[in-house]
Formats: structure tokens, sequence, C-alpha cells
């Protein structure tokens, strides 16, 4: 064998591609009999204005006959770089790239997944191929879950909980068939796996659809807007794994939203999930040191990466008049500026991971010597 | 001077072909324009994904979302060949005896001039599919690697392997090399004679375009700010040597490449939508076309050698005379 390389020392730009808004792309994730083929069928009948091309693994009941169901093999392909963590779905961009050649016959893409697949790839997809990535944006990760099932699934895959962490919106479907203390309880458990998430409580996929399309939970500058209370203080410590019982008063002590106002009977930490792997890490910060932060983060996502499910974040740096705000899929990360601070705000650092085997006092360690001095 | 005639038609043009040395464009929305004596237009699938030039039988092969693989002849006749279901047709290949080849998910099939069909089902999708230049043989581009299969024969399929996802497939006209694009930004080749890899790395890009030049001495890719030459005329084909890099730019990609029937030429296609021609021996271009409104995604050559048949991703397409 022989490698034969180019000399090449020019610039390593993409091709300019053809001009034109990039497609926002919702992924739809769920366990089997979560609801994700109701919510669907909602989305291809319902009379929203907005016409759908739909990426899914089989037709299965879609009993919807449509030009723009597209059936696709999941194909998850490693990236020949040497990270275990960097895989794509390979059938997911020769789809996106034949329907987007056709751009004018549809407003967005949903992709659903099988019930078991690990959502990580589809995100990776559309960061990490070029093609794809200069068409269409992640708009975000929708994770139907079963209020019934959930703590079955949560005993007997891992697939259930990362579709719970990974996900932008959690609609917490079946609501009708447990009672509101298997409710509230079932809602602690998703809470304690991903506090990022926006969570609706439906009965047959009945929720709004503007809830779930169109999010921009991807869009760096929108992203966070849409939460403007993003890792607000607590009344607690910051870098706890939430248990359930546990509030978080940054969802709904805000209006514009129809976050489902419940009771809580204090803090309750001690309480263990046992089957929840999946653990958070909120970190609050003062304004950080642009020259140690970068390095910081980028050390983090290299070594931890594959433990990383998601990463999000708004960071102050000092000088900066600006709001920076960062997201990341493994070792994927993005960050911008978003807005500049508004005069009453305080100019504070606020990440969450959310991923396994996290060293929670570690990282507190370590970001806060990120903190200018 | 060269002179362009144009041809501007909405949409995506999946490939630009000579049939009968009429100038034939195929969009992505299935429709098949021609110039002959006019423009006129046929419907081919609905939902046009590839095609390849069946140039022993002067024909274009397409396949499409419709599922289906269809024939266009030189005077507009379009011919449905086969059908595999609801499931996108990704790939199709013409080869010796009449033989055409198309992909459908993880299945390849083979469809004999007499109309049967045999199909090879694989582990993975198949990503690209080619015919050998000699023999009823196909080679099928899937994740790790590649396979070939003797399709008028029981036999056991050979399996190239090389970690990674391999996108597309081409056979060396010799039929001694197989060379695939990969979902990186590289090509890989075997030697099929002692299946000796050959990686061809160094691109900014993804690589989606590769021709031939006469006699396969040369391998033209797109996927760099220039076309990337290979030099294919060793036994070992480009192993330890360095490619040709023609038509340099600074601010574009190319995105098509197309090599002259007989000399050592290329045509270049850039993503601005540029076109030229330069000449392997001493790198010479010649303006063929000046910047249009989007990437060049298909050209060919005429039989006479003196037009390009060419089409972009934004629909301007049109015929080059080098002669003017």
């Amino acid at each position: 064998m022989s490698d034969t390389q180019m000399s090449d020392t020019r610039s390593s730009e993409t091709g300019a591609g053809e001009s034109g808004a990039q497609i926002p792309v919702t992924v739809l994730t769920g366990y089997l009999g979560s609801g994700k083929t109701t919510l669907l069928n909602r989305i291809l009948s319902e009379n929203h204005g907005k016409r759908y091309a739909v990426i899914v693994n089989e037709f299965g009941e879609i009993g919807i006959d449509n030009d723009l169901i597209v059936e696709s093999d999941e194909e998850i392909y490693e990236m020949n770089n040497g990270c275990v963590c960097c895989t794509v779905r390979g059938d997911l961009i020769r789809v996106v790239e034949g329907l987007m050649r056709r751009p004018g016959r549809f407003d967005a893409i949903v992709v659903e997944t099988t019930g078991l697949a690990d959502p990580a790839p589809v995100a990776q997809t559309f960061f990490m191929d070029d093609d794809v990535r200069s068409k269409t944006k992640l708009d975000a990760v929708v994770a139907l879950v079963d209020a019934k099932h959930l703590p079955l699934r949560l005993k007997d895959s891992r697939e259930a909980e990362d579709q719970i962490a990974f996900a932008d919106v959690i609609v917490l479907n079946k609501t009708d068939l447990v009672s509101e203390d298997e409710l509230r309880a079932v809602e602690a458990t998703v809470r304690a796996i991903n506090p990022a998430a926006k969570i609706h409580r439906t009965q047959r996929s009945g929720v709004d659809l503007a809830e779930v399309l169109n999010r921009g939970a991807f869009d760096l500058k929108r992203a966070l807007e849409n939460d403007p209370h993003f890792l607000e203080a607590h009344d607690h410590d910051h870098d706890h794994v939430c248990g359930p019982g546990c509030d978080h008063d940054h969802h709904h002590h805000h209006d514009g939203h129809d976050h489902h106002h419940h009771d809580h009977h204090g803090h309750d930490h001690a309480s263990p999930i046992h089957d929840v792997t999946v653990q958070s890490v909120s970190l609050r910060g003062g304004e950080m040191d642009p020259k140690k932060f970068f390095p910081w983060i980028e050390k983090i996502t290299q070594m931890e990466g594959p433990n990383i499910l998601r990463l999000k974040g708004i960071v102050a740096f000092r000088d900066d008049p600006e709001r920076y705000v960062i997201q990341g899929v493994h070792m994927i990360i993005e960050g911008d500026h978003q807005r500049a601070w508004k005069d009453n705000e305080k100019h504070e650092s606020r990440l969450v991971f959310i991923g396994r085997e996290l060293d929670a006092d570690r990282l507190r360690k370590s970001f806060e010597a990120c903190q200018a001095a | 001077m060269p002179t362009v005639a144009p041809l501007d038609l909405e949409g995506h043009c999946v490939a630009a072909v000579f049939l009968d040395d009429v100038p034939h464009f195929a969009l992505a929305d299935g429709s098949i324009h021609r110039l002959d004596h006019g423009h006129k237009t046929e419907q081919a699938n609905d939902g046009l994904l590839c095609a390849f030039h069946d140039s022993a039988n002067d024909r274009l092969i397409t396949g499409g979302e419709d599922g289906k693989v269809f024939a266009v002849q030189a005077g507009g006749a379009v011919e449905q060949l086969a059908e595999a279901g609801r499931k996108w047709i990704t790939s199709v290949a013409a080869g010796p005896q009449g033989a055409i080849a198309y992909a459908s998910g993880r299945t390849a099939f083979v469809r004999f001039a007499d109309g049967k069909v045999k199909e090879f089902t694989h582990p993975r999708s198949v990503e690209g599919i080619a015919f050998a230049p000699k023999g009823m043989r196909i080679g099928v581009a899937r994740y790790n690697g590649a396979t070939l299969h003797f399709a008028a024969t029981e036999g056991k399929p050979v399996e190239l392997e090389w970690a990674g996802a391999h996108t597309g497939i081409a056979f060396s006209p010799d039929g001694n090399f197989l060379v695939t694009t990969m979902q990186e930004n590289a090509l890989h080749g075997w030697k099929l004679a002692d299946g000796k890899h050959m990686r061809m790395t160094g691109y900014p890009a993804k690589v989606k375009s590769l021709s031939w030049s006469p006699k396969g001495r040369w391998l033209a890719s797109s996927g760099a700010p220039a076309a990337i030459v290979w030099p294919f005329q060793g036994k070992d084909g480009p192993m330890g040597k360095a490619p040709l890099e023609l038509g340099t730019r600074g601010n574009a990609m190319v995105t098509c490449v197309s090599c002259h029937p007989s000399q050592d030429v290329a045509a270049i296609g850039y993503d601005d939508g540029m076109v030229l021609a330069a000449r392997f021996a001493d790198g010479k271009e010649v303006l063929l076309r000046r910047p249009g409104k989007g990437a060049i995604t298909s050209m060919a050559w005429d039989s006479e050698e003196r037009r390009i048949a060419f089409g972009s991703a934004a629909g301007d397409c049109g015929v080059i005379d080098i002669a003017g």
C-alpha cells in the first residue's frame, strides 16, 4: 500500500453552492408506541400551511399517500477521523441531497428515526457533511415519551434515555394512562435526564405543532431566546443532578409557554432514579477569559466527547458587549455571538452538560478557572 | 473563439449528454430536454436522481424517486426498463450486451437485455454501482469497501475492504483498477490483479465527478479548486506519484470534469458555472464559458470532439462549440 498525497496549501473553502435559505429539519425520536406515527400523521395532514418532506425508515402505518414520504435504510457511517462518536447517517446525506435538488416542493423536512435509534448520528449529519449543512439546518430534536411505559423502557434500554437526553422538545404523551402522581414522577425522571428541554404533556400526540416544528433549537441566534430563563439561578446548588420532585422553576415563572404547572413538595435530591445513567451538570460563573475558555471547552469536548450527549450554554466574556452562545453534540461544538447584553442583564456564564460519567466537580472547577481574573 | 449556445431550464440538471450527437439534458424533475431542431421535451422519472450514458447503445439510463428505471433514446423515445418498489433508485449503470444495473436500498439489480433481472443483496446500502469494461461483472460501492459480482454466473462475490463510506464507483477503461469516491474527502483505489490499495487524498471537498482520459491513462476528479488528475499509466497506478492540478482558481471549486474523447485535455466545470479546458501536457487553459447561475453538474463531449453539452445546478445549461 502506498500513500499518495497531493500537495495542498490552498484554503479549504467549500463550494459556494446555490443561494437560498437553508431548509429546517426536525428530528422525531421516540420508542415504539410512544405516538410518533400519530404525530407524523398530524404533521402531514393538518392544515398548517406548510409542506413537509418526511424521511422514514419504514412506511409502516403512515396512512397517508404523499410523494414526499421517503423510505430510507438507516445507515450509520463512522467517519474515518479516529473519533468513535463521529458518526453520520449516510442515507440521510443522499436523501437530503436528492430532495434539495427540487427545493420548491416543501418548506421543511422531518426525519423519523426508528424506536431504537441513537439520535446523535442523525443530528451530527447536519453538522458534519458540508453539502447537507449548506442546504439544510437542524431545527430541533423532538422526543416522544410514553408516560405509561417510560419506567419500563428505562430499565431495558439505553436508547430511551439517550433520546430524552438528546431532545430539545419532549412530548410526554399518553398522560391519560397514568395517575397524576405517576405523571409527576415520570416528568421528574425526564427532567433529571434533561433539564434543558421543553416538556409538553399531551394525550394522543395532541401537542400544538407550533411547539414541535420550526423551533430553531440549534439556531444559535434563536435557541436561547425561546427559553429566556435558560439555566437561570435556582435556589439550590447549580451543579447538582436533579432528582424527582426537583422544581425547575425557570420553566414556569414566566409567561408565553404552555408548560403544565405542577405542584411540588420541595426538593428531594436524595430520591434515587435507579435506571437513569444520564446525568446533567449545570455550571454557572461570571465573566470568562476567552483565552482560557476556548482551550478549555475544546479540550473537554475532545476528551469527554463520547460521554457528552448535548451541551448548551451562554457565555459572558470580559470586555465583550455581546452574549456568546455555544452548543455541542458529542465532539462537535459551535459557538457564535448572539446579541448585545441588555442593560439590566447580569453578565454571567451558564453551561449545561448532559451526558454520562461526567465528573461534575472537575468540570465545575475547571470551568471556574476560566473566569477572567 | 469558443461560443456558447445557452439553454435556460428550470431546475437542477442531473445529466447533460449527446445522444446521436443531439444534446440532451436530464433534470431532477424527470424532464428530458433536447436541442433537436428546436427545444423539445420528454418526461422520464417522477423525480430523477441518477443517470448514466450507455454509449454502446446511445441511450441515457435514468433512475429516480419513483423507483423506476427508464431508457431515453435519441429522438425522444422513453421506455421503462424496470421498477423496484417504493424506494428510490439511487444509482444506475450500463454494461456489455445491453445489460443495465441499478441500486435500491441494499439491493443491486442487474437487468439483462432479455429482460431477466438478477438481485444482489448486501448487508449495507448500495451507494454506487458500475460495470467492469469486460465480462458481465459489476462493482458495488458500500460502507467499508466495494463488492464485485459476476452477474451471469453463481459465483462468490469478491469483497474489497477499506474502512469508511464509499459513495461512488468506477472501473478504469482497461479494467485493471477500481476507484471509489468516499464520504470523506478522498478517493480510494484497488489494483484488481493483486488487491493493492491506492489512497488518493488531500481534497478540500468531497469528490463527486470522475472522468478517465483516453485509454485510462489519467483519472480527472473534482473536489478541489483545480481539477486533480491522477496518473494511471504505470502498472501500479498513481502510487507514489503526484497528480496534475489543472485550471487552479483561487475563489472557486471544481464540481465537474470531463476528459476529451481522444486527446489529453479535460473540460473543467466550477461551482460558479465557469467552464475551462486544460491540456495535461503543459497545463494551458482556454476559457469556454464565463460564470453562470449555478455549479456545473454534468458535461459531455460530442463524437466530433467539437462540442460540449453542460448542465448546472441552477438549470442554466447549454452547448459550447470549441471551434466557434
